[in-house]
């Protein structure tokens, strides 16, 4: 940001305050995630960097934390990412489908009790986790449903739906309602309308309203926690484990797999907000 | 002319208004349809079980079904002094019958949450009751321990009488109800959970501050800067949005610790000498540090939004009309941006208070919060309606400021990414 020519000193001075100040804010945000790269790489076993790091010896980087998380005896990750996948996956589906059918319901504008009904359907988002976690294990334990993946997935369906639903009625904001009327004027009916017309449309935010779904499941350690028994344990439940008892390496080559997984979905999730954005003419 | 012909008919002939109002109702109930799956899970699976906490947080049948005898023979007792020998007969043949089934485990955990001190008497007295001799149970029981001989159990007996109570309520304010039915204050050196919700609120607040504080300029720089600047560093805010909480916390726990990073840079530049390393994590700094970060995207985005659909031409009127730019700071684009600071101050005050694994992880005993101590008497205590009823209240509050939130900012406005 240049400045023009005639700004007065103090200003000036103020300016470039204010800019450190934001580098600094930045700085802050981003830089406690690559903290986590180069220690994973690290072939010792402590976590902080070693003389030979520091000097960039190759003899001091190694995969060696890979290779434990891969092959290692009696290694809990195998299990867990497997877990997590599968329980991540099904709460997506859930939440997708209930809260897109939720949210077609809630921007017609004929919708009563629009407020209460919307404030209901966002308050697994606001409820502390906490609570969330043991109302639900009061629940999953009585219908007997604890410590099965059913009852994980029911779970997160519950906490992934309010995303689905924020994104989807933000998409159906911009929606103009005389395509799907014109549809059915041709002679189409409302299941073909809605598959032909709406969702091609609507897509974007369904997708991203998934994938804030599928992240809410697959980071959630809270209410599995309260859930899970031996067979359930997901990536998030070793990693809390781990970080609990011994921080090792092993966790920092896990952290950095997420981390990566992370930015592959922010790249995807940017890509169709923007795409959303062009599509309901809102394009900058 | 006559009303009759006054009305406007469709081609069924039926008046124009009741058809409308017939399509109306029946787009109602279509709406309604859509929403109602979603609906009905959740009110299944989570307003239900939420409603269940409440009747948890409350219910003491169980004990009340544990001794019968006991607490009818105790209607009488003033208690004053020790019961007579009624209620302590009573008691022996409760008790009796609740070793024959082999609960008496349970009754056992129940009266040491009223009174420590209490299982340990429980389990002496089932030991020695095999040799008890019929009649004059009150000399036997007492001569089992000096506790037993003690009126402040037998009170603590008496005050669980009620199938209902809010006695946990109280107890999560640090109160409870004593002898006389007044409700007072526990000792001091045993007020433990008012700290608690104090430091929640305090640790909540002062991290929302910091988040506004350190959030605003970098929203307003995001909004200002020409956008394929701004897009680059939307990475930086989006980026921790989008990664796992453990691997932030995890990435907090390295930096902090002793031989971290963060305590190197400050020996580096001489802030502190290498032998004398303070602890940044396991306390309230670590909680405070990593809570800031974590929660920052959720203050920058909604200050975003808003900061964006403010035209730089105001600033530029603002200067133009001889305000110097910080009076056009001021007077301008502040009170523009007070919707999104509402915003976004209101969510992560939300966040922050119910926050459990960060704490957890880097709190250490002197940086736990309020969702600690419910995790610990949901996993450890295993007192549930304890847990429940703290639960419950610090949901309440957190309603509230949802409520609060509803009506400026509106649920619908949330914007995410």
């Amino acid at each position: 940001m240049a400045l023009p020519k005639y700004t007065e000193p103090h200003y000036r001075i103020w300016h470039y305050f204010y800019l450190t100040i934001c580098t600094f804010v930045f700085f802050f945000l981003i830089a406690p995630l690559f903290v986590i790269f180069p220690l994973s790489f690290n072939a010792e076993e402590f976590l902080v960097f070693s003389d030979g790091m520091k000097r960039l010896d190759p003899d001091a980087f190694s995969l060696r934390w890979y290779q434990d998380m891969v092959y290692g005896t009696k290694n809990p990750w195998g299990l867990a990412a497997k877990n997590s996948f599968i329980i991540a996956i099904f709460a997506t589906l859930g939440s997708v489908l209930l809260g897109t059918v939720a949210a077609l319901g809630l921007s017609s504008r004929h919708m009563p009790y629009k407020g209460i009904i919307m404030a209901t359907l966002i308050s697994p988002m606001i409820v502390p986790l906490i609570i969330s976690g043991v109302a639900i294990f009061f629940f999953m334990a009585k219908v007997g449903l604890a410590a099965t993946h059913t009852g994980i997935i029911l779970a997160h369906i519950v906490l992934g739906t309010p995303f689905v639903v924020i994104t989807v009625t933000a998409t159906l904001s911009g929606f103009d309602h005389s395509v799907t009327r014109a549809a059915s004027s041709l002679g189409s009916d409302p299941v073909n309308t809605f598959m032909k017309i709406t969702l091609p449309l609507i897509l974007p935010g369904v997708i991203s309203g998934g994938l804030f779904a599928f992240v809410t499941s697959f980071d959630e350690v809270v209410v599995v926690l309260f859930l899970a028994g031996l067979d359930n344990t997901t990536i998030p439940i070793q990693m809390w484990t781990g970080l609990r008892e011994q921080l090792s390496p092993t966790i920092l080559a896990v952290a950095t797999c997420l981390i990566v997984l992370s930015t592959l979905i922010l790249v995807t999730a940017e890509l169709l907000r923007r795409r959303s954005e062009r599509i309901r003419g809102i394009s900058r | 002319m006559s009303s009759e012909t006054n009305k406007i008919l469709t081609t069924d002939g039926i008046p124009l208004e009741e058809s409308l109002k017939k399509a109306e109702k029946k787009n109602k109930i279509k709406a309604f349809l859509l929403v109602a799956p979603l609906l009905l899970f959740l009110i299944i699976t989570y307003v239900f079980p939420i409603g269940d906490m409440l009747f948890r947080s409350v219910d003491d049948r169980m004990v009340t079904n544990m001794l019968p005898k006991t607490f009818k023979a105790m209607e009488k007792w003033d208690g004053k002094e020790l019961p007579d020998e009624e209620v302590f007969e009573a008691f022996y043949f409760d008790y009796k019958k609740l070793v024959e089934e082999k609960t008496f485990g349970k009754l056992a955990t129940q009266l040491n949450y009223e009174k420590n001190g209490f299982k340990s008497i429980l389990k002496k007295l089932k030991r020695k009751m095999k040799k008890f001799e019929e009649g004059n149970y009150k000399e036997q029981i007492m001569g089992v321990h000096k506790r037993w001989a003690n009126v402040e159990y037998w009170r603590a007996l008496k005050r669980r009488t009620p199938a209902y109570t809010y006695s946990k309520y109280l107890k999560g304010v640090d109160m409870y109800e004593n002898e006389d039915g007044k409700i007072v204050q526990v000792p001091e050196d045993r007020r433990v959970h008012k700290i608690l919700w104090v430091r929640t609120i305090e640790v909540a607040f002062f991290v929302t501050v910091l988040c506004f504080l350190m959030a605003y300029p970098i929203a307003h720089l995001l909004a200002t800067l020409p956008m394929k600047y701004s897009n680059l560093l939307m990475i930086c805010v989006l980026l921790p949005f989008w990664t796992s909480l453990l691997v932030r916390t995890a990435s907090w726990m390295i930096l902090l610790q002793q031989q971290g990073i963060v305590n190197d840079f400050f020996v580096w530049i001489g802030l502190v000498s290498d032998d004398n390393r303070p602890e940044m994590m396991y306390n309230k700094t670590g909680t405070y540090v990593a809570m800031t970060q974590i929660l920052l995207p959720f203050m920058v985005l909604p200050l975003y939004s808003v900061m964006k659909t403010i035209s730089p031409s105001l600033m530029r009127a603002g200067k133009s009309l001889g305000g110097t730019p910080f009076v056009a700071f001021w007077k301008v684009y502040f009170p523009l941006t007070i919707p999104g600071i509402g915003a976004g101050c209101l969510l992560v005050f939300i966040l922050a208070i119910g926050y459990y694994i960060t704490p957890a992880l880097v709190g250490g005993a002197s940086g736990t919060l309020i969702s600690n101590q419910i995790a610990y008497h949901m996993k450890s205590t295993l007192d549930w309606s304890f847990a429940s009823a703290m639960g419950l209240m610090l949901l309440t509050g957190v309603l509230v400021i949802y409520w609060i939130y509803n009506k400026l900012v509106g649920v619908d406005n949330i914007k995410l990414g």
